[in-house]
């Protein structure tokens, strides 16, 4: 391989000093400060701005007594000065502690590790869905372009972009677990088979415990609910791959490369893909928010045990104290995730340092 | 009106002639134009609803529960798409619903985009201080993943239409501001405004009548595409049971009771699932060739 097959990109990141990076890391990690300060004021102010009566609210029960009422008042800590019943909050959250559902008597931290693989895992086999389809797909739709195989492609992604994942759960539970009965209906595994979770990843603990029929019953109840969260982010990837190839295709550096005399797919693979992942991978990381927002409806169409399905029930229940505690930890997860995508992407992407 | 393109242009009103162009750069792709087509069907369906539906939205026959569309079985041509659990024509529903998803797109669009531009505009136009307060409470919207804000919102405020559009619009306006902060920064240096601003233009001036109008492109775009989200988040907050409440034929909402039917009585699920997905679809269509209309970097390609 010659050196100067490196392309521009290689050559640019090389010559950018190293303390930029430093730099760029620590202002995205200082812009964590005031986003964390907003969303604990959000989630502690939801409950106590909104709602007509809080202390009803966090413990979730419509009537009661007023010697109940004053009671819980003083448990919340309502008789004390707002400010005060803020920093509280923020200190035993930033301690781990979100709180307790009045409800159901358990700590919402607990509740949320609990549940949260089971999310985790359903989310993880969407995405693996969607970049391992949405990322071929945009590449042939680019290199083809105007092809039917093109327009077809496209196509199909913009009525995925514009499903109804809901509506979509409904449907493919009629056509594969009605009509066909291919797969079930709801749950993570067949009733039959029960393990104290390991790492809480069905697929994973089933292997450890040398279960095979589990495994695979496990896959079974995966397939439906991962097509559906991982439609829209398909859609997404599929669409933004091809323009971002597109415009790769195009540069002088892709030309060159084509007009040395390299083949075609070294071309493509080499020089036009590696530039054009990294709006790709963006665009996959910010895929998470929506991910979870997605995760709610999935999860109540297939009654998966996860983070979403939970929010729902505490909704649906009024415990405001799950409620209120579930958004913090789930506004956290997010923003920690956004933040490792933010650095990877500058890791990949020197022009954004230099900002 | 395509006819005359080829024609050279005669002398007109630079307005004109810009629609001309705008119209010329849309219709090459044949999707938006579809699009716009299925979009205008759809708000003659809205408005025309009551002629164009065969009973009302919420009457119920008793005697007709659960009756298949007409080319099925036991079909029959008095309800053409079938009847749902309660015996009401489902055909008269979607046509009813149109009206409701229309409406949620429109306002909360409106809201979305007045509150979002403002304060993007303010935040681009003024920078400092003013511009990181408003882009920090952007930030901290988008941290929630939008549906759970808006459902969070909704349960606190109380269930409802009303209540739902308010939340989305809420999930929505930071879009809009980002969009518009950004537009305005890249204008602010430009030399029209430099001279406007010696020419002795106020502030109000300079953001809304010199500014503004030259940011339009991509706002138009990012409401279309709101247009069609707004539809889907009140759709799903509807079948979650937090939208519009029953008896309303929203389309999300008549979802919502369906679950329990999907193995006896496909069409009940299957026919407001359709009406969203093809609003939506036609929506972004029109939303993918206005970006394509609208973009000059693409134009010249």
């Amino acid at each position: 391989m010659f050196p100067q097959d490196r392309g521009a990109i290689g050559r640019f990141e090389r010559a950018r000093p190293k303390k930029n990076m430093i730099r760029y890391i620590l202002q995205r990690l200082a812009l964590i400060v005031p986003t964390f300060i907003g969303i604990t004021i959000v989630a502690f102010g939801l409950v106590r701005l909104l709602g007509s009566d809080p202390v009803a609210l966090l413990a979730g029960e419509r009537v009661m007594s007023p010697e109940r009422h004053a009671q819980l008042s003083h448990q919340f800590g309502f008789d004390r000065p707002i400010w005060e019943q803020y920093f509280d909050f923020v200190l035993s959250a930033l301690q781990g502690d979100f709180g307790v559902s009045i409800r159901t008597k358990t700590a919402v931290l607990d509740q949320f590790l609990n549940l949260f693989p089971a999310t985790v895992e359903l989310a993880l086999f969407a995405m693996l869905l969607a970049i391992a389809i949405g990322i071929p797909a945009g590449i042939f739709a680019a290199i083809r372009r105007g092809s039917w195989f093109d327009q077809i492609t496209m196509g199909s992604a913009l009525v995925g972009y514009s499903m109804p994942i809901f509506w979509w759960g409904l449907l493919l539970i009629i056509v594969f677990s009605g009509m066909l009965g291919w797969t079930p209906v709801s749950g993570r595994v067949g009733l039959q088979f029960f393990f104290k979770p390991i790492t809480g990843f069905m697929t994973i603990d089933s292997l450890l415990y040398g279960k095979v029929d589990a495994f695979i019953s496990a896959l079974r109840h995966l397939i439906l609910p991962s097509i559906v969260l991982g439609t829209i982010p398909l859609a997404i990837i599929a669409r933004q791959t091809r323009s971002a190839m597109l415009e790769v295709l195009g540069e002088d550096y892709v030309r060159t490369a084509r007009s040395k005399g390299l083949a075609p797919s070294r071309v493509i693979g080499l020089h036009a893909f590696r530039n054009a992942l990294i709006p790709v991978i963006t665009t996959i990381g910010l895929q998470v928010g929506m991910l979870m927002a997605g995760a709610i409806l999935t999860e109540t169409i297939f009654s998966w045990p996860g983070i979403g399905k939970w929010m729902i029930e505490a909704i649906g229940r009024r415990d405001y104290a799950t409620v209120q505690g579930g958004l913090l930890i789930i506004a956290l997860v997010v923003m920690v995730v956004n933040l490792i995508v933010d650095v990877l992407y500058a890791l990949v992407n020197p022009r954004i340092r230099v900002q | 009106m395509m006819s005359d393109v080829a024609v050279p242009p005669k002398a007109e009103h630079p307005r004109l002639s810009a629609l001309r162009e705008f119209w010329y750069y849309f219709s090459v792709n044949k999707g938006a134009v579809i699009g716009l087509w299925v979009f205008v069907a759809t708000v003659l369906i809205a408005i025309f609803a009551p002629v164009l539906a065969p009973h009302s939205a919420e009457q119920v026959f008793s005697k007709s529960i659960l009756i298949p569309p007409v080319w099925q079985e036991g079909g029959s041509w008095t309800f053409i798409l079938g009847t749902d659990a309660v015996g009401r024509d489902i055909l008269s529903r979607l046509i009813h619903g149109a009206r409701f998803s229309l409406a949620i797109g429109l306002v909360v669009v409106t809201i979305a985009m007045i509150s979002g531009v403002a304060l993007g505009v303010i935040a681009g136009y003024f920078r400092g201080p003013v511009d990181a307060v408003i882009m920090r409470v952007m930030d901290i919207i988008l941290a929630f993943p939008s549906l759970l804000l808006a459902l969070v919102l909704v349960s606190i405020l109380g269930k409802g239409l009303f209540n739902a559009m308010l939340a989305i619009a809420l999930v929505l306006q930071p879009h809009f501001a980002r969009l518009a902060r950004a537009a305005v920064m890249s204008e602010k240096t430009r030399e029209y405004v430099t001279s406007a601003k010696v020419a002795g233009a106020g502030h109000l001036r300079l953001m809304l009548v010199t500014i503004l109008p030259n940011c339009l492109g991509p706002l138009i775009v990012q409401a279309t595409l709101s247009f069609s989200n707004a539809i889907l988040e009140a759709a799903a907050l509807g079948f979650l049971g937090l939208g519009a409440q029953p008896p309303t034929p929203e389309w999300g909402t008549m979802l919502a009771g369906a679950r329990d039917l999907i193995t006896r009585a496909w069409w009940v699920v299957t026919m407001p699932g359709l009406a969203i997905l093809i609003t939506v679809l036609a929506i972004n269509l029109v939303g993918d060739g206005l970006r394509d209309a609208l973009d000059p970097k693409l134009k010249r390609s």
